[in-house]
Order: C-alpha cells, then sequence, then structure tokens
C-alpha cells in the first residue's frame, strides 16, 4: 500500500461519506422537525434517479438540466408524499405515520417496478465527469472531485438555511414544540412541506452522485443506501445535522476502507456498519451529537 | 375589541366549556380567575385557534375569527404566553424572541420592540446569547413574555404567568404586567392567584367548570364573599 494509494481510496471514502450523509440529512431533518423516521427516503432517493434516466432517455435533455429537473421533481415527490401519507396522520399515534412511512417505502418500489421495469438500466455517465486527474500520482476521478465540491456547497447552503433564515428558525422552534412554534404565529403546514422540500432535494442530489459511481439504477437501489444512511443518521444522533454528516463520513469510510484494506472481509460491509450501529448505542444511546 | 359569544368547547365526550360569554375592552386588563379544570386554559386556546369550538362565536373588532387558523390569529394581533411558560429551550434567548417577531419583517421594529423587551426585562439582556433551557423559572417566564411581545400585539393573553414563581418574583411580574399594560397593550389574564390578578384587573370573571359563575370589576369580586371563601382563601 503506498501513499498514493491511501490518499486515492481517502478521497474515495470522503466522496461516498457524503453521499451516505446528504441522504442521512433528509432522514435527521425530517425526523428532527416532525418526529418520524421516513422509511421512503431511500425510495425517493431511488425515484430521482429515474428522474434523471427518463430525462435523459425520453426528453433528450442534456444531463445537466436533467440532473437540475430531477431535484425539483424530486422535491415534489417528497412535498406530495407528506400531504398524501404524512399530514393526515400527523395527530395519530405515532406507530400509525411509521406504518404509512413504510407503506410508502413498498408503493414507491412497486409503482417503480410495474412503470419503470425490473430490470437494470444504465445510468448516463457524462464523458467529462469520468475523467481523471493525476495530482502528483494520486489518480482521482472528476466525478469524486464533483461530488466533494457539491455536497460541501449544498451544506454551506443548509447551514445558511437552518441557522440563518426565517424558514430554518421556523425548522428549529418545530423541532422543539408545534404547539408554541403555532402561537408565534408560524405556518406550521408550510414548514414541513418545506423540509420535506430539503431532505428530497439532497436525496436527490446524492442519488446522482451514487449513480454516477454505480451507474446501474433499478426500483430497490434505494433500499441498502437508505439503510446505511439511516444508520448514519443514528449513529451521529437523529435530529443533529452534524451528527448525520458524521455518521455518513463513518460508513462511507469503512465501505471503502473494507473493500481496500480487507477484501475477503468486504462483503461482511453492513455487519460491519451495523456493528458500530450497536457499538455507538451502548456507550452513547442518543448517538453521537444527539440530545437526550 | 375581543367578544367571546356563547363558547362551546369539548374534548371528546368531555364538555370543557358550557356556554361562556364576555369582553374585554380595548385598553383594558381583564382576568379569568378559577380553579384547575374550570375551563380557562381551553378558552385562550380557543381564542388562538388551538382547540376546536365546537358553538359560539369569538369577535375581534367585530370581525368573527372562530376557529380560525392560529398563524391567521396572531396576524390580527392577538398573541398567547402559554401555561408552562413553553421557551424554546434549544435556542438562544435571541433566537426565541425573533421567533416571536415570525410574522414581521420590519427590521428596525423589530429591533426597537426587541430593545423595549430589555428595558422591560434588563436580565434577559445579559443572557441574549444562553440557550433558552439554561435560564431560571422566572427568567423563562420573563422571556416567554417577551418572546410574544415581539409581534407587537394589541391583546396579550397570558395563560398562568405566576405558575411555580417564588412570591417575590411573582411581584416583579405583575409589576412588568402592569407597565405593559400602560404602554397601551390590552391584557386578557389568567390566574390562580386570584388575589394578584383581580388586584390589577379592570374586570374580572369567576370560571366554575366550564361556566361564567360571577363577574364584576376587578376590586368588587375581591370584596365579594364568594370569591374570598373559594379563591382567597377565606
Amino acid at each position: 500500500m503506498t501513499w498514493t494509494l491511501l490518499l486515492q481510496h481517502l478521497a474515495n471514502g470522503v466522496a461516498l461519506g457524503f453521499v451516505f450523509g446528504l441522504v442521512a440529512i433528509g432522514y435527521t431533518l425530517v425526523y428532527g422537525v416532525v418526529k418520524l423516521v421516513n422509511f421512503a427516503h431511500g425510495d425517493i432517493f431511488m425515484m430521482a434517479s429515474f428522474f434523471v434516466y427518463y430525462g435523459i432517455v425520453l426528453f433528450s435533455f442534456p444531463w445537466w438540466f436533467s440532473f437540475v429537473c430531477a431535484i425539483f421533481l424530486t422535491a415534489l415527490l417528497g412535498i406530495s408524499i407528506e400531504k398524501v401519507a404524512y399530514k393526515p396522520l400527523r395527530d395519530a399515534p405515532r406507530i400509525s405515520s411509521l406504518c404509512s412511512a413504510i407503506g410508502m417505502s413498498f408503493l414507491l418500489e412497486n409503482f417503480a417496478t410495474v412503470v419503470f421495469g425490473g430490470r437494470q438500466k444504465p445510468f448516463y455517465q457524462p464523458q467529462i465527469l469520468s475523467k481523471t486527474l493525476d495530482i502528483g500520482g494520486v489518480r482521482i476521478q472528476l466525478v469524486t472531485v464533483v461530488t466533494i465540491l457539491v455536497s460541501v456547497a449544498a451544506l454551506l447552503f443548509l447551514n445558511y438555511l437552518v441557522y440563518r433564515t426565517r424558514m430554518g428558525l421556523a425548522m428549529r422552534a418545530l423541532a422543539h414544540d408545534f404547539d408554541t412554534a403555532r402561537l408565534m404565529g408560524i405556518n406550521v403546514d408550510r414548514t414541513i412541506t418545506f423540509t420535506f422540500a430539503v431532505g428530497s432535494s439532497l436525496a436527490a442530489i446524492s442519488a446522482i452522485f451514487w449513480a454516477l459511481r454505480y451507474p446501474q439504477i433499478w426500483p430497490f437501489m434505494g433500499v441498502f443506501p437508505g439503510w446505511r444512511a439511516f444508520t448514519a443518521a443514528i449513529i451521529g444522533g437523529i435530529g443533529s445535522i452534524k451528527g448525520a454528516m458524521t455518521g455518513g463520513f463513518l460508513i462511507g469510510m469503512i465501505s471503502i476502507m473494507l473493500v481496500a484494506f480487507l477484501p475477503d472481509l468486504a462483503g461482511y460491509r453492513d455487519a460491519f456498519i451495523f456493528m458500530m450501529l450497536v457499538l455507538v448505542l451502548l456507550f452513547k444511546p442518543t448517538g453521537l451529537f444527539g440530545e437526550a | 375589541m375581543l367578544e367571546v359569544k356563547d363558547l362551546h368547547v369539548s374534548y371528546g365526550a368531555i364538555k370543557a366549556l358550557k356556554g361562556i360569554s364576555f369582553r374585554v375592552e380595548k385598553g383594558s386588563i381583564v382576568t379569568l380567575i378559577g380553579s384547575n379544570g374550570a375551563g380557562k386554559t381551553t378558552t385562550l386556546k380557543a381564542i388562538c385557534g388551538l382547540v376546536k369550538v365546537k358553538s359560539g362565536q369569538i369577535t375581534l373588532d367585530g370581525d368573527d375569527i372562530t376557529n380560525k387558523p392560529t398563524n391567521e390569529i396572531v396576524s390580527r394581533k392577538i398573541t398567547m404566553v402559554p401555561e408552562g411558560r413553553r421557551i424554546f429551550p434549544n435556542l438562544t434567548v435571541y433566537e426565541n424572541l425573533l421567533v416571536g417577531a415570525y410574522q414581521r419583517k420590519d427590521k428596525e421594529g423589530i429591533k426597537q420592540d426587541m430593545e423595549w423587551a430589555f428595558s422591560l426585562f434588563p436580565r434577559l439582556k445579559e443572557r441574549i446569547n444562553q440557550k433558552g433551557g439554561t435560564l431560571s423559572g422566572g427568567e423563562q417566564q420573563m422571556l416567554a413574555i417577551a418572546r410574544a411581545l415581539m409581534s407587537r400585539p394589541d391583546l396579550l393573553m397570558l395563560d398562568e404567568p405566576s405558575l411555580g414563581l417564588a412570591p417575590i418574583i411573582v411581584e416583579e411580574l405583575f409589576m412588568v404586567i402592569e407597565k405593559i399594560h400602560q404602554e397601551g397593550k390590552t391584557i386578557l389574564l389568567i390566574e390562580q392567584n386570584a388575589y394578584a390578578a383581580l388586584n390589577i384587573a379592570d374586570y374580572g370573571y369567576v370560571l366554575e367548570t366550564g361556566q361564567i359563575a360571577l363577574h364584576g370589576p376587578g376590586k368588587q369580586l375581591l370584596g365579594n364573599e364568594r370569591v374570598k371563601q373559594a379563591y382567597l382563601g377565606g
């Protein structure tokens, strides 16, 4: 193992960490505000990649335009799911919306299987992104660099949104107390809609980078990334954005480093991830950055 | 200003309010007193649109505001300080106040009102960057009132502001409430501490099991035998 190779793996780990982190933030935001684990989030991620696919195949959009459209469509999908499946159950016991979320997950997977077909489809690879950069012997794909840059930009924007805007303030108030937030004149429905839109757009961004890295898409492609990202959110402490990102990084790194250093054990990747989850929860039941 | 007519509210099969009526005149302090479960909090929640009104009518300056969504009520300049303070413990004092000003966009006005709030509660200014959850009970109550004032309400509704506070702090608090009133706010105050409330109120209503049992000017109710026995400890 040379230094350059290690740096290469590190870059890949960071990029994958961002991908998991952005999905994890979707779980954490929604949970933080409405206290719901959105089990359909992984499938929203899957739908995003199909939006890109059909934008290019059906409408012959240029790839970048298809990416942008997919992000908007995915935000709309997230909003609609909230309206249809979660909003009517907002005052019901929490187990009801949990069931509804699981149902929504199956619905999206089956819908995709019926409408898009169950076979794997190739995800478009823009030539420019598959170029390889050579930085002092370290060979990094351009897509890895772009993944990192775009994710950092998305995170900075999210940070601004949550900590510097009125809507972010409303989200943080709502996270703590619905009724009092209402009494302060906050429009609860609109704030929740916004939260789902943000979470789903982040899922779309990470779905695009995921599909650029693993260029086969199919209706169940969201299941494992979804579970891993959910695990990341729990490890970091659900409700905490910083935690979701940290959890994402840990999982991204484990995934890459396991393949790099212990290729024989790579098949046990998910076992390692869940073992880490158990360990973290044993010592800190609220997760790394979670509040009691 | 505010008029409540024959208000009925039920929680499932339990009738919390059985037709209460009262008025709050502009510029006055009106208090609703009564024991636990008499329906005081329910009344305020109904005005704010937090619980559904079954029948009856709530009007503000002649406009029907019955069962309107809460954010609309707030935009009509009615703000409630909820029971138990309910400040946002994860937000700083400053951010708590900003949430209070959520519907406003006039930066200058917000700044002015914040200064006003700090002049009423100087201790909040010292703690401006502290998380709300780290404040003492009295400070939290001050923050809850200051936060409500940030929406620049015409009618301020206070639900049990004295609950769980030391007598000396309660005294301080009631002085500030009078001061807020003197600066032109109409106040609807709910209290179990009937003595303190009736003392500053222009008019009082006594609520018993969802109905108005008695009403009259504050000072007059203080002298009323029945009120004395039931709420003022003989």
